[in-house]
C-alpha cells in the first residue's frame, strides 16, 4: 500500500497516525508541508530513521524546493522522487491512502 | 491504469489542488487515464469562471480547463456542496431562479453517484485534501 502524508508533523499528527498503522514494508510519501518530517537534525529524525526501517519512505522533491528545503539535508534512507516517480508509487501498490 | 482524483480543498489554500492537477499531469504524461476528478467540499470553489489570482501567480482553475481540454477530462463538481458555496452552471442557475452563473470551462455540475462511479471504474482513486 502506498501512503501520502501532507501535513508537516508539527501542526498535525496524521504522520504518527499513518507510522503507527503502516504495515511493514508499505511505501510512505511525503508531500506539501509532510516533507519537514524529511528533514535531518530536527525533532522528528530519530522516528524518521526508524521508520525507513521498517518502510520505504519517499519524500516529494518539488514540496522541498517550494519550501526552500535544500536535498542535501533529507535523511539517509528518505528517498527524493518527483511527480512522475509519484504516479509509479501509486501504480505499484494496489491501494492508496491519503493521510491529510 | 485509470486514475480517479478527489479533490477537497478550495484553490490557493494549502496545496491540495495543485498536487491533485501535478500529479495528473504526471499521470497522463506518462499515458495513464484519468477518467474524472471530483471535486467535492470546498473543491467546488476549484471550478468558478470567475477565479482571477494576480497575474504572476497560477491560475488554478484555468489550468485545470486547459488541462481538461487537452485530454478530454470530465471535472465533475458536487452538486450539493457547490449550492452551498454558490457555484452554479446555467441549468442550476435557471432552476434556483439565479441571475448569474460561473460554473468554468470544462467543468459540469453533477451528483455523488458521478464519485461512487470513478471509485468503482478507476483501478486508483487518489484523494487531495486537507
Amino acid at each position: 500500500m502506498l501512503h501520502t502524508v501532507n501535513k508537516s508533523p508539527y501542526e498535525k499528527n496524521s504522520l504518527d497516525t499513518c507510522l503507527r498503522l503502516a504495515k511493514q514494508g508499505s511505501a510512505i510519501l511525503l508531500i506539501e508541508d509532510g516533507v519537514y518530517a524529511a528533514m535531518g537534525g530536527t525533532s522528528e529524525t530519530d522516528k524518521m530513521k526508524r521508520a525507513t526501517d521498517a518502510h520505504n519512505v519517499y519524500v516529494l522533491g518539488p514540496d522541498l524546493k517550494a519550501r526552500g528545503l535544500d536535498e542535501a539535508q533529507v535523511i539517509d534512507g528518505i528517498k527524493v522522487v518527483g511527480y512522475d516517480g509519484f504516479v509509479d508509487l501509486a501504480v505499484e501498490p494496489n491501494t492508496v491512502q491519503s493521510w491529510l | 491504469m485509470k486514475f480517479g482524483i478527489v479533490v477537497n480543498e478550495g484553490p490557493y489554500t494549502h496545496e491540495a489542488s495543485d498536487t491533485a492537477y501535478q500529479f495528473s499531469k504526471a499521470a497522463l504524461e506518462k499515458g495513464h487515464e484519468v477518467l474524472r476528478v471530483f471535486f467535492y467540499h470546498d473543491g467546488v470553489n476549484n471550478g468558478t469562471r470567475l477565479t482571477t489570482p494576480p497575474q504572476d501567480d497560477r491560475h488554478i482553475t484555468n489550468r485545470w480547463s486547459e488541462l481538461a481540454e487537452q485530454h478530454g477530462l470530465d471535472l465533475v463538481v458536487c452538486i450539493a456542496a457547490a449550492q452551498r458555496r454558490g457555484i452554479v452552471d446555467p441549468d442550476e442557475a435557471k432552476r434556483q431562479g439565479k441571475d448569474a452563473n460561473n460554473i468554468a470551462s470544462g467543468f459540469r455540475i453533477s451528483g455523488l453517484g458521478q464519485l461512487i462511479e470513478v471509485g468503482i471504474q478507476a483501478d486508483r482513486l487518489m484523494v487531495f485534501g486537507d
